[in-house]
């Protein structure tokens, strides 16, 4: 089960859950995703919040269905290389925000992250 | 998913002597939901289940089961998780199957026998040896496999640790058919809420605050838990 933040709708967290999956290439254009029911006990949350999750993930062209055969990935390179990008801006914008508020200068914080071997550290 | 009203409240009020249980209290419920009854304990929640149930027959008001008043026909369609247990201490479990079995023609022996051994529970074992916990997710076992199109279950996590929750939320997800009705009642909201589409805050008897989760989350920015506590603060 994934850790929720229960103040924000469940599904909107569904959604970003499920973009990371296709940012990151775990799911790929093609691939086949699980069923709602699958889904709602992977993520231990209500069936009908998983299909509204699905739903605007077909809304904005991620996913399609296929009326016999189930849903699947649908989004190209460009909307995945628009996703990431938008992803790690949001994220970056999250940092730059926390960095200055603990009183790092732009620049030290860029030499900060040049120094950072992320994981490896 | 089905849309058909499974249960229909409107003003029902229900009291023992002095003491007001349920006060002009009325709801819709539709199949295809899973419906949380959140509220206190002493807040009227078993009350309006056993009412459902056709337990408690002297109440004012309009109570309509799949169109009908609480009767044989829709305890049959009801499957319903109790707060105490009716397993007894002299009984094995395999009776308590067997029991089932006779009782109710939609139970699913097969479906309980896979259940229970994914909980570690053998129909040789006796009631009296099992605990608390045990005896709760084997009551749940036998509930989630009747073919139901209402289930009740009243505060099915109770009496089981945090790891045995999910296992519970899991039975539940997996078990109920699409368009039927899923009622919990429960004080034990944040280990549960994601599985609510819909929830019901009752105090004092009264409903307080109905709605879809979700909506509710978006609105207030809050989770169902801290909608709750503010709520029922003391």
């Amino acid at each position: 089960m994934i850790n929720f933040d229960s103040n924000i709708p469940i599904y909107i967290q569904v959604m970003d859950y499920i973009k990371k999956e296709i940012v990151s290439g775990k799911l790929k254009s093609g691939d086949q995703v699980d069923t709602v029911r699958e889904m709602a006990i992977f993520f231990g949350v209500n069936p009908n919040t998983i299909q509204r999750a699905l739903q605007e993930l077909e809304r904005e062209g991620l996913l399609k269905s296929e009326r016999t055969s189930g849903r699947f990935i649908s989004a190209t390179s460009e909307t995945i290389q628009e996703l990431k990008l938008h992803q790690g801006h949001e994220k970056t914008t999250r940092y730059v925000i926390e960095m200055k508020s603990l009183g790092f200068t732009k620049e030290e914080t860029v030499n900060l992250v040049k120094e950072s071997k992320g994981d490896n550290e | 998913m089905s849309e058909k009203e499974l249960i229909k409240i409107e003003q029902c009020t229900k009291t023992y002597g002095k003491k007001v249980a349920l006060c002009n209290f009325s709801c819709s419920l539709k199949g295809g939901r899973i419906v949380g009854l959140l509220g206190p304990n002493g807040s009227g929640k078993t009350t309006l289940i056993k009412i459902l149930n056709g337990l408690l027959k002297d109440y004012q008001g309009t109570v309509l089961i799949d169109g009908q008043k609480p009767n044989t026909h829709t305890k049959s369609i009801i499957s319903y998780l109790p707060d105490e247990t009716y397993l007894e201490d002299w009984m094995k479990a395999r009776d308590a199957l067997s029991m089932f079995h006779d009782l109710y023609k939609d139970f699913d022996l097969e479906k309980c026998l896979t259940l229970m051994k994914r909980m570690d529970l053998h129909p040789d074992m006796r009631i009296k040896s099992m605990s608390k916990g045990m005896k709760e997710k084997f009551q749940l076992a036998l509930v989630m496999s009747r073919k139901a199109k209402i289930y009740i279950l009243d505060e099915p996590i109770g009496g089981v640790d945090p790891a045995a929750r999910e296992l519970i939320l899991e039975i539940i997800l997996n078990n109920y058919s699409e368009d039927s009705l899923v009622l919990i009642s429960t004080h034990l909201i944040s280990d549960i809420e994601k599985i609510f589409e819909e929830v019901i805050f009752i105090k004092d008897g009264e409903l307080v605050i109905s709605g879809n989760a979700e909506e509710l989350r978006h609105e207030r920015g809050q989770s169902i838990d801290e909608i709750f506590r503010e709520v029922f603060k003391c």
